[in-house]
């Protein structure tokens, strides 16, 4: 198990290395570069050189380039170019809020998602089948922000169960939930749509397997058979694709925190963007690939747990 | 008398309910975008300060915004740069995709060891935002917005492609066309590439959708069409600020995004019961 994850991480590293090379190559074709973009069409000559001489932007592209990634390796993300401030603060103080909001949508999305998607898949082609589908679907073409305007409308706004905007006093978990609530549940839905579709399809796929059959025809109780044969194998394709859901929710995290004014990670790189600070848009975008790595490397690691079909060599 | 492939085809999918409605309302969609300019009660960009966020009413049946411009009339011409956006991301990313993804499939070893590691480092990157990155480097504009969001999706076409012609790659006809001496770019293009594109045809509609939703989000943020050209994930953003007082000005909007995305689900939802006998009812 040890050797598997250890060769998993070195399969990893170098995709790690090339994403982080993209991004920063992919942030220096900025039209004038990023000091330039920083500070607008009207700066001076002098301030420009001034920014770029402190931030080491007038160095040749690849000496910029190695202590980039010498002092990423260390965990330094550079200076913000509006504030001048180390990012990688900025980042520590943005992580908790987008973490918490990812993971309460995951957890939301597999409490509901998989027993919609069980019983979808026993009722199948059945009332309960076709109104759960249907509202899957519902859930995967709403986009979250528009989810969240109107969750946020009805049970902040009209009803005044939670509050408006903002993300809470971390320290503080009652105001941390209370604040994560309604984003978390904007997420949430929209996972749990897509957790029971995946989790509807497999079980239809599991329940026409032939040790469904031989379980049932050795006369096991119906309740057996489902959750003790069906149910565990429908579950590995499901667990495969959390991953990529993370990553889906990663995403997602961006629009639903500017609804809900949340201090983190997404809020950041939009005001990176509309700054025009692109030494702190370049970090965030390489934490969150950095996040969508570490979620598959678990789900991988996870997957090899509960299937002892995976050999580890 | 014998029934053709393509007839079992369409007589499934015209069985199959909510593809036919799916196809319906989105080409319903197709025909509010086109007729847009014919249809729309008042100048979508024309702005009247006298009705500043009217509530809807028999003259503004979606109320007006904070320019007094009418809704109803901005949505139905907002209409055409979510489709535009739509159809036209899918396909470059379908240009650049396909090839890609059949090259490493068919070729395998080195090739397909290459084309794997790209989609990888791009699969890395959540859609919005890499086309979040590569619209912040290039700046607004429709023609930039669908590169950014071709892109985005072309890692994901190319897996797909790449999985239906390693599926394909073994089977007979492959051997018999090589076996006579046909080259590989033949043998992709004649045989693998057409017996692919049901696969693709099923996603290409689910990533219509995905790329009207990321259009969407990227104009919600501002990274959309320069204003005041009407689109609707800005009119959400402009309407956010007014939620308490105004909430029609982002309901609508959101109405029309959602049904849209809905129909294009609806559609792939039902080709995808087909392309797979095994889940037909």
């Amino acid at each position: 198990m040890l050797k598997y994850t250890i060769r998993r991480m070195i399969y990893v590293l170098p995709t790690l290395w090339a994403v982080v090379t993209f991004v920063f190559f992919l942030i220096r074709i900025v039209p004038g570069g990023p000091a330039v973009a920083a500070l607008g069409s009207y700066a001076t000559a002098e301030s420009i050189q001034q920014l770029e001489k402190q931030m080491g932007l007038d160095k040749p592209i690849l000496v910029q380039y190695g202590k980039f990634l010498k002092d990423l390796c260390q965990g330094d993300l550079g200076k913000s170019l509006i504030t001048n401030k180390p990012i990688s603060q900025e980042i520590a103080r943005s992580l908790p809020y987008t973490l918490d909001l990812a993971i309460g949508g995951m957890i939301i999305g597999i409490l509901f998602g998989i027993p919609t998607g069980i019983i979808t898949a026993l009722r199948r082609n059945r009332p309960p089948d076709y109104i759960g589908r249907v509202l899957s679907l519902v859930g995967i073409s709403m986009p979250e922000f528009y989810l969240g305007i109107l969750l946020m409308y009805v049970l902040a706004i009209k009803l005044q169960l939670f509050p408006v905007l903002g993300g809470g006093d971390l320290s503080h978990l009652g105001s941390r939930l209370y604040h994560l609530f309604l984003p978390a549940l904007t997420l949430g839905i929209i996972m749990t749509a897509f957790i029971s579709r995946m989790v509807r399809s497999s079980m239809l796929n599991v329940l026409r397997e032939d040790y469904v059959r031989t379980a049932r025809s050795k006369g096991l109780h119906e309740k057996v058979v489902i959750y003790k044969h069906a149910l565990r194998n429908a579950l590995i394709p499901t667990v495969t694709v959390i991953g990529i859901y993370m990553s889906i929710l990663m995403g997602g995290s961006v629009l639903t925190e500017i609804i809900f004014s949340r201090p983190g990670l997404g809020k950041m790189m939009v005001f990176a963007v509309k700054d025009r600070d692109y030494i702190a848009l370049q970090s965030v975008i390489i934490i969150f690939s950095a996040f969508v790595f570490l979620f598959n490397l678990i789900t991988d690691l996870l997957y090899s747990l509960i299937d002892p079909r995976i050999e580890y060599h | 008398m014998p029934i053709s492939q393509r007839e079992i085809l369409i007589r499934t999918f015209k069985s199959n309910k909510t593809s036919v409605v799916g196809l319906f309302m989105a080409f319903s969609v197709v025909i509010i975008a086109l007729i847009s300019p014919w249809i729309s009660p008042y100048d979508p960009i024309s702005q009247d300060m006298n009705v500043q966020h009217a509530p809807p009413s028999w003259k503004y049946p979606f109320g007006t915004d904070s320019y007094g411009r009418d809704q109803l009339s901005r949505i139905l011409w907002g209409s055409r740069v979510s489709l535009v956006v739509g159809t036209l991301s899918v396909l470059f990313a379908m240009a650049a995709g396909i090839p890609l993804g059949m090259i490493g499939g068919y070729k395998g070893g080195r090739v397909d060891n290459l084309v794997l590691r790209f989609i990888d480092i791009f699969m890395s990157f959540p859609i919005v935002i890499l086309g979040l990155l590569v619209l912040a480097i290039m700046g607004p504009g429709l023609i930039k917005i669908v590169i950014a969001i071709g892109v985005a999706l072309t890692p994901r076409i190319a897996r797909l492609a790449r999985g239906s012609t390693l599926s394909v790659k073994g089977k007979e006809y492959i051997e018999a066309a090589r076996a006579v001496g046909q080259n590989d770019t033949k043998i992709m293009l004649i045989h693998v590439l057409p017996n692919i594109s049901g696969d693709i045809l099923v996603m290409g509609t689910l990533w219509v959708a995905t790329a009207i939703i990321v259009e969407a989000s990227l104009s919600f943020i501002g990274l959309g069409v320069r204003p005041p050209t009407p689109s609707w994930g800005a009119m959400i953003r402009d309407g956010l600020d007014q939620l308490t007082n105004a909430p029609w000005l982002s309901i609508f909007p959101g109405l029309a995004i959602f049904t849209s995305v809905f129909s294009f689900n609806l559609i792939a939802d039902g080709l995808r019961d087909i392309s797979d006998p095994k889940l037909r009812g």
